[in-house]
């Protein structure tokens, strides 16, 4: 485990680039070199067997030094996607939607028309796994009729329309409970992905904080900066330590048997996120509002991630929902869980 | 600073625990069928029982991580904190035990004279021996380390003058650690000269007033000590190291399930209340948010409590669940306003309108004992490096 956090850390903290934009691919052939690419993904199916604890400390890895690589949507969604569902995985990065992003699609005759919405990195990866109906569609993005309509989140990491005319593809049916599985795993992956970006934020900004000098001294000797921070750090605290218990449960009970684990860790980062940016730009003043500076790299992750895969309001009316009905005698037992 | 000392890694329970955990579950169930107590928010600080002290004592639930030569269970710290979070949860009355049971076995253990220990350690696992904790004074507040009690040297021991404030639970407890000073403070260190006395309430030339809370209810103290003889079996540790044994205390004292469920029994009955409301789907979303808390800062709090139990001194990850989860302790107390118009009501006997009352008349002790949080965010930025 601290062998895989100490690669991965080298993997990623070597790939920072600051000016780089979009797909990593030289990152990428590195990921798929160590085993990162598809770490949780069984053997069989190419992977590296790995947990989801090996997951956290991957993702709050590739959060901290903003990869731009499909890791989630790569392992955790479509691998995972299309291997429940029987289908041969393809090579090379790959991509999902869940069914809201492929509503506008049909599929006749393994022949698929409509729009996929904002599938993350769709200019970049080898192919698309999505949830249509009660089928299971693997899209490969080099077959004849697609045609890519470039957008990107706020991060400006890829978030492309995807449209299909006509366009040959594999299906298998859906399994049971599988498009809740895929969110949740979904969710799980981009919290831990927002617990790292909330680290890096706030580490630049203790690091800013000390070095730059007002009223003859560094600034982070003003008490009002100190207790700032000291805020921002609880919360990285608390997106670190709910997706990391998060990843622990759903090793332990099952991606679906830890809802409620990852619902609170996606609505806890979530929340978290806009805080610690929030702070992290205080505190480093006009500077860290430009371009030119790399706070942004983690800021704008933090607001784009907190927003993908549902935001804390759709985690948190579920989590009333499951409250309500443990009532007032059940809702201790529900937040202990199975522990 | 490193990742894992402001965030200790996830730690799952051990085996035994959701046995241990159902049984503690299953005899709080029979108490208040009984009606021996109501649930009560802030029961660590108000629930003052001496019976069911001492039923949790016959049980084998209070000192529990003492070893059995004491008296104790010789059990794990996870185990204790299974045991400690259900007593919470349920607002069960567990005031009387409370410091006992959390701070001063664990530093007996440590710092403690063999003769200490078999003096207290076997009471305090039966709940048969209340303490309360001596550090703060008239003025000496978050600035620790002023303290003006003295103890002079006297043949066979010490002599002490002074007065500590806020001691919960002195007029009923046994006995007490002051923190005082013992000699003057040497040049430019003036951590150093205190230490820890043991104090029988009970000695001559002590004198215990109440401090009424703003509620009028006696739960704190003024503690006077006039000429007070502690014998030198009673310094607990090394003299002069007082500093360090109280700050070595605070780790255990900052991250425990009490930092973030003093308003747990609120919260439960506001589930049980709107369950009953069919609310819509903000209100969902309100009582969820809190759910997400809930469920983060208890496993925040468990990590803790599992670097602890490692043997590390996570003093900075102590000082996060505490800021985050004392501040939340008295959020649950607005959204419930929100999500149920209940007027608070401090005559009522039970219910949702006591339990607002005590809530919100207790929450601004929340973030005042233990450590202020301003001054436990200085430590977080200590951690940070910026200071």
């Amino acid at each position: 485990m601290n062998e895989l956090l100490a690669m991965a850390e080298s993997v990623f903290g070597d790939a920072w680039d600051s000016t780089g934009e979009g797909f990593d691919a030289d990152l990428w052939r590195t990921c798929e070199e160590t085993g990162l690419a598809r770490l949780t993904l069984p053997e069989s199916a190419g992977g590296s067997g790995g947990s989801f604890a090996d997951a956290t400390a991957v993702l709050r890895s590739a959060g901290r030094f903003a990869a731009r690589v499909p890791l989630v949507e790569t392992d955790l969604m479509a691998g995972w996607l299309a291997h429940a569902a029987g289908l041969e995985l393809p090579g090379g990065p790959l991509s999902a939607v869940g069914a809201d992003g492929a509503a506008e699609v049909s599929v006749v005759d393994g022949r698929a028309n409509g729009t996929l919405r904002r599938v993350p990195w769709g200019r970049a990866v080898s192919a698309v796994v999505v949830p249509v109906g009660d089928q299971v569609v693997l899209v490969t993005t080099g077959a004849a009729g697609i045609r890519v309509a470039e957008g990107t989140n706020v991060a400006e990491e890829p978030r492309d329309d995807l449209v299909l005319r006509d366009v040959p593809v594999r299906t298998a049916p859906l399994p049971d409970g599988a498009l809740e599985e895929f969110r949740l795993r979904a969710a799980l992956g981009r919290s831990l992905l927002l617990a790292g970006a909330g680290r890096c934020a706030l580490g630049m900004a203790a690091r800013y904080a000390t070095e730059r000098v007002q009223f003859g001294r560094p600034i982070a000797k003003l008490q009002a900066i100190q207790q700032m921070l000291a805020l921002a750090a609880s919360e990285v605290a608390a997106a670190e330590a709910s997706a990391s218990a998060a990843a622990l449960e759903a090793d332990r009970d099952g991606i679906v048997g830890a809802s409620v684990a990852i619902a609170a860790a996606k609505a806890r980062a979530g929340e978290a996120a806009g805080e610690i940016a929030r702070i992290a730009h205080q505190v480093h003043g006009a500077l860290g509002f430009t371009r030119e500076h790399d706070l942004r790299l983690a800021t704008t992750r933090l607001w784009a991630w907190r927003d993908e895969d549902d935001a804390e309001p759709v985690w948190n009316e579920q989590l009333g929902g499951v409250a309500l009905a443990a009532g007032a005698a059940g809702i201790w037992p529900l937040l202990v869980g199975r522990d | 600073m490193t990742q894992s000392e402001m965030t200790p890694p996830p730690v799952g329970l051990p085996p035994g625990a959701a046995a241990l955990r159902a049984e503690v579950r299953s005899f709080l169930a029979e108490e208040q069928a009984h009606g021996h107590w109501r649930p009560r928010v802030d029961s660590w600080l108000a629930g003052w029982d001496e019976r069911f002290s001492k039923e949790l004592g016959r049980r084998g639930w209070l000192g529990m991580t003492i070893p059995r030569e004491y008296g104790g269970h010789g059990r794990g710290a996870l185990d204790r904190y299974v045991v400690t979070e259900e007593l919470l949860a349920a607002g069960a009355p567990v005031a009387a035990h409370w410091i006992a049971d959390r701070q001063i076995a664990p530093s007996l253990l440590r710092f403690g004279t063999e003769e200490q220990r078999e003096r207290y350690l076997p009471g305090i696992a039966s709940g048969e021996i209340y303490f309360g904790i001596g550090m703060s004074e008239p003025e000496s507040g978050s600035d620790l380390a002023s303290v003006r009690s003295r103890a002079v040297r006297v043949d066979g021991g010490w002599e002490l003058t002074g007065t500590k404030v806020w001691t919960s639970g002195a007029h009923h407890a046994h006995a007490f650690f002051a923190l005082v000073r013992t000699a003057a403070a040497e040049e430019g260190n003036r951590h150093s000269g205190l230490s820890q006395l043991i104090v029988d309430l009970h000695s001559p030339g002590v004198a215990v007033r109440p401090i009424p809370l703003l509620t009028g209810a006696h739960h704190f103290n003024e503690v006077v000590f006039d000429r007070v003889f502690v014998p030198d079996s009673m310094v607990l540790g090394e003299l002069g190291q007082g500093w360090h044994q109280v700050t070595s205390e605070l780790a255990f004292e900052r991250s425990g399930p009490e930092r973030y469920l003093s308003t747990f029994p609120l919260f439960a009955a506001v589930v049980g209340a709107l369950a009953e409301d069919h609310p819509d789907r903000g209100r969902r979303r309100d009582l969820g948010r809190l759910v997400a808390h809930y469920w983060t800062l208890r496993r925040m709090s468990v990590a803790v409590a599992g670097a602890l139990d490692a043997g590390a001194a996570p003093e900075t990850a102590a000082a996060v669940v505490k800021d985050l989860g004392t501040r939340f302790e008295s959020e649950v107390i607005d959204v419930a306003r929100v999500l149920l118009a209940v007027v608070p009501d401090p005559a009522a006997e039970a219910g949702l309108p006591r339990m607002m009352a005590d809530a919100v008349r207790h929450s601004p002790g929340f973030t005042l004992r233990g450590g202020t949080n301003e001054i436990l965010r200085g430590i977080v930025a200590r951690g940070l490096g910026l200071r």
